[in-house]
């Protein structure tokens, strides 16, 4: 373990983006964490005297059409930003992952179906999937994470069996059969672990999607409801104010969503580094 | 012709294909919108005071008491007979409100497309031939930060800059001004209705009305599409039939685009069908924020009030367009790698 | 006339490593229609040599020193619009694997007027006609057809040609063919050099042949220059050199390369690198042991094996024995069409053929990774093809049968240390627990197979392919099987590692008394290190036999055709006898 840490401070070291990267996703969750102690206000406090302030000293991301301060809403919505996107990523994975990589070392009808349901399933647009199923099961926070593992299912499944696909044949898979194991050994001990760079990518990726997809959600009032704070809701009550010049409203939120999604994706490209023991010297 | 054979069969075997995915499609979310909370029965009688006897003469008029089996067959029956049901929220038959509205949505999302490709290929392509160059981090800088941002937040922030600040766009709302007239209802296509009627200046007021929110949404898909035009572009520089080319004495021009070019395309056309089902998606979004009066903003409002039959429709209406969509990409990529019509 | 004349060329890469230099400093020249092979192993710069004559070295890729002066005019120098007008017109290039060499989705026809146009103000329908006369020249059967294909509808060798046609399109005074023949079956490589050969003796082209194969080298140039880690360490006339190679690694190389009568001590005479202890161990006996089937009378087990008809009935001290399997795959093509042999306790059989014969397909039914679809297959009088492949893990045979792969680069887990991997088949089939017995059943493996003990713990990317080779033999003798399934074990391997790789094969099977079934394309290894020799074609044995019988006296004409297409040399004899 400590030759990855080593190999992780090394590529670290000639990598200073995904070192940003990694440096600024540790910032969000440890501001996310410490919400409720470092939020300078009450997040759903109203205080319609001090409604539509532009940042100050007092508030420094200004406040709302109620008065409540930006940035204490901004601190607890992270943590319920990250807590949708790391459950339902992590359900999507576990599940994908395993779908996929027995389906793409099996091959045969059952793969060619399950390929084709996912074909089917990436290829339509998942956004109105997420809606429907939301809007059916009901504006809770379980069911957005449902909706949103379940339209980044297709991904890792789609993944996770093409991967799998391409090593099914390599000689240490048949190597891993001659020396007594089964095909279920060999692969969850052999091919999805060697699959498991290549995801980790994909997970970077994916958790940056899904914040995207449940702050959209939120954003068209399908997801988690007023006055909870979340970053897709508060942009959706900026927005009335947009065309008179309240910019703070939406650009904080805006700001927030779009950094936590540009650390999750430049993370991804260096985890890629750090994963492979190929590049390990 | 044996090429145009092997295209024609591809896309009977698609249309095939696609027939029980959209029946699933169908069956799903008739299914989903039976279980939404909510009971349109009592949204359709004539107000919050109506008695339990109306809901109940509505429920039964509009099938509601039947089992939802039977509701689906129902349902299948009526789509087959092109009945797509009523709108609760307008009062009109779906189909026809649909009919209206379609016509904006496919504009929009046509418009950001041919936005979109037109930025991503070229600048895809320049960063490939020069990797690690300038303009190569600017195009890999501006494909990550352009997945990074919401399209909702994207399109605030560009009505803010546009139309609040600088005062170069119209005002966020609607497909033209409230004030100015309409063109005639030829293809519902406004640019495409003003060009034929030869009303230039109504033509050059819709198109700056659907800039700001085509461009939104061109900024979504710019970057998946410039980012796999170059990847696919430096993979094929990299190809072993570049260097032989290259041994040969071809001109660079040539190489660049009869070897490079058509060969690097066909993995952005793949992804292009993919790109364009996320664009239906993020419709909505789009829609919401510039007031879009459009397909999806008509199905979220809908949905949102529990309306079940133009939410279906839009749903079936989506698959339906998207299984268009492949099918058109099917025909592209017959035409453009012959190696399927060898399989 | 000098053609083209190197002078002290130096390149060097730059890798994520820093620059790493590729050739340091290499000189030679070429006159005008002559024939140069440039010979080396994997890593010895002979590729860069001829991308850096035609300046087509990658981005990573830079010429640091020296000139290149090519009809009078430094290549160096030349700015690209120069180089462009060059290439294919005065020099010209072909590579290996032709159908990744040609654009998949252009037909035949246009890559070839591509060229034409290129160098020739031809207008359109005049380039069209020339393709259709190229294609003729280059013996394309139905060319008229052809021209519209594209390069997936044609095979390795069509394409081989089509790449052929493209670089003599404007007949260049220069041609560089860099390992034109690799990965094609020794029957079409003898067609494709062959046609090369003849193609550019009559309009006179200059010819640079690079190839790791000496056997080709010698049977195609007139001269051949030896390259060892980025320099020519030995230049000369053919015949010259291989009588009287005064460079250590010429003589190592022509020594470990196989030829018609070469045995297994010939080619580890010059082992580089033995370990001491196994080395000397193996050399008493060994001579006489692999002299092959004419030398039965010092063992009785291959006297045994010698005998060549089946025999049905398990059970009579067989330890393999296939009875008609058949494999057939989806499509309907029969992939093993009713193949019957057998083999002894530490006997060896090669299993030859070439690519479509089957014998890949063979050597998994054999190993119980795949199900054959009729037949049987008898272990130690025991059918084991009734357990079905997806069981035969917990099958008690599992330990007894085990595998050595072809590309030791894929075979090995990305994630496993090399101790990890000879260890796994020991955690599994043995149930040895991580201690004390598990480390020393794990060095005494790779002991045997080599291995020295300080590489256990690497991982495969830090291994040469030699060493991963040798991981590769020890994970399979760990748990002491009975039989090894050899797939081509050396197709990867400079010969030089080959040679080393071989003689411990041949040892294990002596000193540990494991059978070997070894699959390859290549006949001369198969008889220096087998007792009996299958020939597969399509799926059915066309000929069986004692191996230095069926090499001296083949029967079948397919294994003659094969006999006679590899190219080879005869060394030691001092008379050159080079096959035509």
């Amino acid at each position: 373990m400590s030759a990855t840490t080593r190999h992780a401070v090394f590529v670290l070291r000639g990598n200073p983006v995904t070192a940003l990267a990694a440096a600024g996703l540790v910032a969000v969750v440890v501001l996310a964490l410490a919400a409720p102690w470092i939020s300078p206000y009450d997040p759903v406090a109203s205080d319609v005297a001090q409604a539509l302030q532009p940042p100050s000293a007092a508030h420094w991301c200004g406040t709302d059409q109620l008065g409540r301060d930006i940035l204490s809403r901004l601190l607890w919505a992270a943590r319920l930003d990250l807590l949708i996107a790391v459950v339902a990523v992590g359900l999507s994975f576990v599940i994908g992952a395993m779908i996929g990589g027995f389906c793409g070392y099996k091959g045969g009808r059952l793969d060619r179906w399950v390929g084709r349901i996912v074909d089917v399933l990436m290829a339509f647009p998942l956004f109105v999937l997420a809606m429907a199923l939301v809007a059916a099961l009901g504006n809770r926070m379980e069911n957005i994470i449902i909706a949103t593992a379940v339209i980044n299912l297709p991904f890792y499944t789609r993944f996770a069996r093409a991967e799998v696909n391409v090593r099914r044949n390599a000689g240490w898979v048949e190597a891993a059969r001659a020396s007594g194991e089964g095909h279920f050994a060999v692969v969850m001990r052999f091919l999805l672990p060697n699959v498991l760079p290549a995801m980790a990518v994909q997970i970077s990726l994916n958790l940056g999607w899904a914040i995207l997809n449940a702050a959209g959600l939120s954003f068209i009032g399908l997801g988690v409801t007023a006055p909870t704070p979340e970053w897709g809701i508060m942009v959706a009550e900026g927005a009335r104010f947009i065309t008179t010049g309240k910019w703070w409203l939406v650009a904080y939120p805006g700001l927030a969503l779009m950094l936590t999604v540009l650390f999750f994706n430049l993370l991804g490209d260096g985890l890629r580094d750090i994963l492979d023991p190929r590049m390990r010297t | 012709m044996t090429i145009l054979l092997a295209i024609a069969r591809r896309v009977g075997q698609r249309l095939l294909s696609s027939i029980p995915a959209l029946l699933g499609v169908v069956v799903i979310t008739f299914v989903l919108m039976r279980v939404m909370p909510g009971d349109p029965a009592v949204f359709f009688a004539s107000g919050p005071n109506a008695g339990a006897a109306e809901i109940a003469a509505v429920r039964h008029k509009m099938g509601l008491d039947k089992p939802i089996p039977v509701q689906l067959v129902r349902y299948l029956e009526d789509i087959a007979t092109g009945n797509l049901g009523r709108s609760l929220g307008t009062g009109q038959p779906v189909t026809a409100d649909i009919a209206q509205r379609l016509p904006a949505s496919l504009e929009l999302t046509f418009t950001a497309l041919f936005i979109a490709l037109a930025a991503a290929i070229p600048l895809g392509v320049a960063a490939a031939l020069r990797p690690g160059s300038i303009v190569d981090h600017i195009v890999r800088m501006l494909c990550t930060a352009g997945v990074c941002v919401p399209t909702f937040v994207s399109g605030l922030l560009l009505i803010y800059v546009f139309y609040y600040l600088l005062g170069l766009a119209p005002d966020p709302t609607a497909r033209i001004d409230i004030f100015a007239s309409t063109p005639p209802d030829i293809t519902g296509f406004y640019l495409i209705d003003f060009a034929i009627v030869g009303d230039w200046s109504g033509w050059w007021a819709a198109f700056t009305q659907l800039l700001l929110p085509a461009c939104t949404m061109a900024l979504f898909v710019l970057a998946p599409l410039a980012r796999m035009t170059r990847a696919s572009m430096l993979a094929v520089l990299g190809s072993d039939f570049i260097r032989t080319a290259n041994a040969m004495g071809v001109s660079r021009f040539r190489i660049i685009v009869a070897y490079a070019l058509r060969n690097a395309l066909l993995p952005v056309l793949t992804i292009t069908g993919i790109v364009f089902s996320t664009m239906l998606g993020a419709n909505v979004l789009v829609e919401k924020v510039f007031s879009w009066p459009g397909v999806a903003s008509y199905a979220l409002d809908a949905l949102l009030s529990a309306d079940y039959a133009p939410v279906q429709a839009f749903v079936l209406l989506m698959a339906t367009i998207f299984v268009g969509v492949n099918v058109v990409i099917d025909i592209l990529y017959g035409i453009a790698d012959p190696r399927v019509s060898v399989e | 006339m000098t053609l083209l004349s190197v002078e002290d060329l130096q390149v060097s890469f730059s890798t994520r490593n820093g620059v790493v230099r590729a050739l340091h400093g290499i000189s030679f020249d070429l006159d005008a229609g002559q024939t140069l092979g440039i010979v080396g192993e994997s890593g010895s710069g002979k590729s860069v040599t001829s991308l850096a004559i035609m300046r087509l070295l990658d981005r990573a890729g830079q010429i640091d020193k020296g000139r290149v002066t090519f009809q009078g005019r430094d290549i160096t120098k030349a700015k690209a619009g120069e180089l462009r007008s060059l290439r294919g017109a005065a020099m010209s290039m072909i590579f290996q694997n032709p159908r990744a060499a040609l654009n998949p989705i252009r037909t035949v026809r246009d890559q070839i007027v591509d060229v034409l146009r290129a160098h020739k103000g031809m207008t359109a329908a005049d380039a069209r006609k020339q393709a259709l006369t190229l294609l003729e020249a280059v013996r394309i059967r139905d060319a008229e057809k052809r021209l519209h294909a594209y390069p997936g509808e044609l095979s390795g060798g069509m394409c081989q040609r089509v790449m052929i046609a493209m670089a003599i399109a404007c007949e260049p005074a220069l041609l560089i063919a860099d390992e034109p023949t690799t990965g094609l079956d020794v029957t079409t490589q003898k067609v494709v050099m062959d046609l090369l050969a003849g193609i550019t003796a009559e309009h006179g082209m200059a010819t640079i042949l690079i190839t790791h194969d000496l056997g080709l080298a010698a049977k195609y140039c007139g001269s051949i220059a030896v390259m060892e880690k980025g320099l020519i360490v030995e230049r000369g006339e053919t015949e010259a050199l291989f009588r009287g190679a005064s460079h250590p690694y010429t003589r190592r190389l022509i020594a470990a390369s196989p030829t018609r009568t070469s045995t297994l001590a010939d080619l580890a005479d010059l082992d580089p690198s033995p370990p001491p202890s196994c080395h000397d161990r193996a050399k008493p006996g060994h001579r006489t042991g692999t002299g092959a089937g004419a030398a039965g009378e010092t063992r009785p087990s291959m006297r045994a094996s010698a005998s060549l008809h089946p025999v049905r009935s398990p059970g009579t001290g067989h330890l393999l024995e296939l009875q008609h399997v058949v494999k057939t795959f989806s499509g309907g093509v029969k992939a093993v069409d009713d193949v019957s042999f057998h083999l002894e306790p530490g006997g060896s059989l090669g299993l030859v053929g070439e690519s479509g014969s089957g014998k890949t397909t063979l050597s998994r039914m054999i190993c119980r990774l795949l199900d054959a679809d009729g037949g049987d297959i008898v272990f130690l009088g025991e059918s084991i093809a009734r357990v079905p492949a997806n069981d035969f893990h917990r099958a008690p045979q599992r330990r007894d049968i085990q595998i050595v792969f072809q590309d030791p680069n894929d075979s090995l887990n990305p994630r496993f240390t090399a101790f990890d991997s000879i260890a796994h088949p020991l955690r599994r089939l043995e149930h040895l627990k991580d201690g004390a017995t598990l480390a020393d059943r794990v060095r005494q493996a790779a002991e045997r197979a080599g291995l020295p003990a300080e590489l256990l713990t690497r991982f495969p990317h830090q291994l040469s392919g030699g060493q991963k080779a040798r991981v590769g033999i020890a994970r399979a003798i760990a748990p002491r099987p009975k039989l090894l399934v050899l797939d081509e074990p050396t197709a990867a391997l400079d010969v030089s590692i080959q040679a080393v790789i071989l003689q411990l094969l041949d040892r294990l099977r002596r000193e540990d008394d494991i059978a070997l079934l070894f699959v390859s394309h290549d006949l001369n290894v198969v008889r220096m290190l087998c007792d009996q020799i299958v020939v597969l074609r399509q799926g059915k044995v066309v000929e069986t036999g004692a191996s230095q019988a069926v090499f001296d006296s083949p029967r079948d004409d397919y294994t003659r055709a094969l006999l006679d297409a590899i190219p080879h040399f005869e060394p030691a004899g001092g008379r050159l006898a080079f096959a035509g």
